[in-house]
């Protein structure tokens, strides 16, 4: 009788354990050979034949495309510097410099990656049409309502993620440093 | 007894441990929302389809960059190799392989492609090596890749730097083509 019990405690206790694991790592996007650059965090073996199984677990889960390693490389932001996740009815100022690439595109998303709808129609910037100073630099204004220059309206919603695509870079698999790949910093500016 | 519970505890982890390897092993062919599902229903099989752009209310997958316009071929390759043709747009163009669970084998660029179009063959190993030798020579100037699956996605994006440019892009794209090259009489 014991044994019957202990046995199925342990089948239990073992497919809570199994599948919980399972579930915390797809749903937090779990993979290896991440390359993080300040805010910034890009998985490079996720657009070639090298994926690791968890990121392959996660694209299918979500139904996603990598960008594969010719065409480019994504890197994902979904928190700031303390951890805390982008909040839409904050605002954000993204400036500095990006990596060598002949085209990055930079775009807003919610947490499941769609599009979040607002006035102006903008979910995003190419580097074919950022507003610069005269030294090259961008700031892109990220805030509920309208501001001068870079605008990317949040629509306001509880929580954003941001992805900063490179396409035709050197950044990949190799990149080790952030001297390689220096990342505009993204600096937050208070809530309304 | 603490013995015996702490044994049984163990059991568990290493059960559960086996349970999570397996799931997430398992999870690529038991996706049902993945992205070749997705495209199933409005990618016809080895025909080139432009995809609706994304929008807030609508998109074919998530984080789908709204800056490129981007067609789909929808690949089976089982009754032969597949002909890929498209022309450059201005911008930017890639083409990027992806197996039946989404996994990039192989990506391209205009640059790297080099052309003003981009011209590949698609082929499973086996029907690369059953190539004729005197085809092999003369296909020395295309560009053959190898599927590792007889199914899957080829993705061509091509860039519009700016909102006004997306019209062009999506018209770059509409002269793309894929099919199956019609087979020769041994």
């Amino acid at each position: 009788m014991r044994l019957f019990f202990g046995s199925c405690f342990t089948l239990v206790l073992a497919a809570a354990i199994g599948l919980g694991a399972t579930w915390l790592t797809l749903t937090r996007g779990v993979a290896f050979g991440a390359l993080t650059i300040g805010a910034w965090t890009a998985w490079p073996r996720s657009g070639s034949v090298d994926i690791d199984p968890y990121a392959r677990a996660t694209i299918a889960r979500t139904g996603e495309l990598p960008v594969g390693t010719g065409d480019g490389v994504a890197f994902y932001a979904r928190t700031d510097a303390a951890g805390k996740p982008f909040d839409g009815r904050c605002s954000f100022a993204i400036s500095g410099i990006t990596p060598a690439a002949r085209f990055w595109t930079f775009t807003l998303y919610d947490p499941d990656g769609r599009l979040v709808a607002n006035t102006i129609d903008r979910h995003g910037f190419t580097s074919a049409e950022i507003v610069r100073d005269a030294d090259g630099r961008f700031t892109i204004n990220i805030a509920p309502r309208a501001r001068p220059g870079n605008w990317l309206p949040t629509g306001g919603i509880e929580q954003f993620v941001l992805v900063w695509r490179l396409y035709d870079t050197p950044i990949g698999v190799a990149t080790r440093t952030t001297k390689e790949g220096p990342m505009p910093a993204i600096v937050p500016k208070g809530c309304s | 007894m603490i013995l015996r519970a702490f044994l049984w505890v163990l059991g568990a982890l290493v059960l559960g441990g086996i349970v999570h390897l397996s799931t997430v092993l398992a999870m690529p062919q038991a996706a049902k929302q993945d992205a070749y599902a997705r495209l199933a229903p409005v990618a016809p099989v080895n025909t080139m389809t432009t995809l609706a752009p994304p929008s807030a209310q609508a998109s074919v997958m998530p984080f789908m960059d709204p800056a490129f316009a981007v067609a789909v071929c929808r690949y089976d390759i089982s009754s032969g190799p597949l002909k890929l043709n498209a022309p450059v747009s201005q911008a930017y163009t890639s083409v990027t392989f992806y197996t039946r669970n989404s996994v990039a084998y192989y990506a391209i660029n205009d640059r790297a492609a080099g052309r003003r179009a981009i011209e590949l063959d698609l082929m499973t190993a086996e029907q690369h090596a059953q190539m004729p030798e005197e085809e092999v020579v003369t296909a020395a100037d295309r560009l053959i890749i190898e599927s590792p699956t007889t199914t899957g996605l080829i993705v061509l994006r091509a860039l519009a730097a700016e909102p006004g440019l997306m019209a062009m892009a999506r018209r770059a794209l509409a002269a793309a083509q894929c099919r199956i090259e019609p087979q020769q009489k041994p």
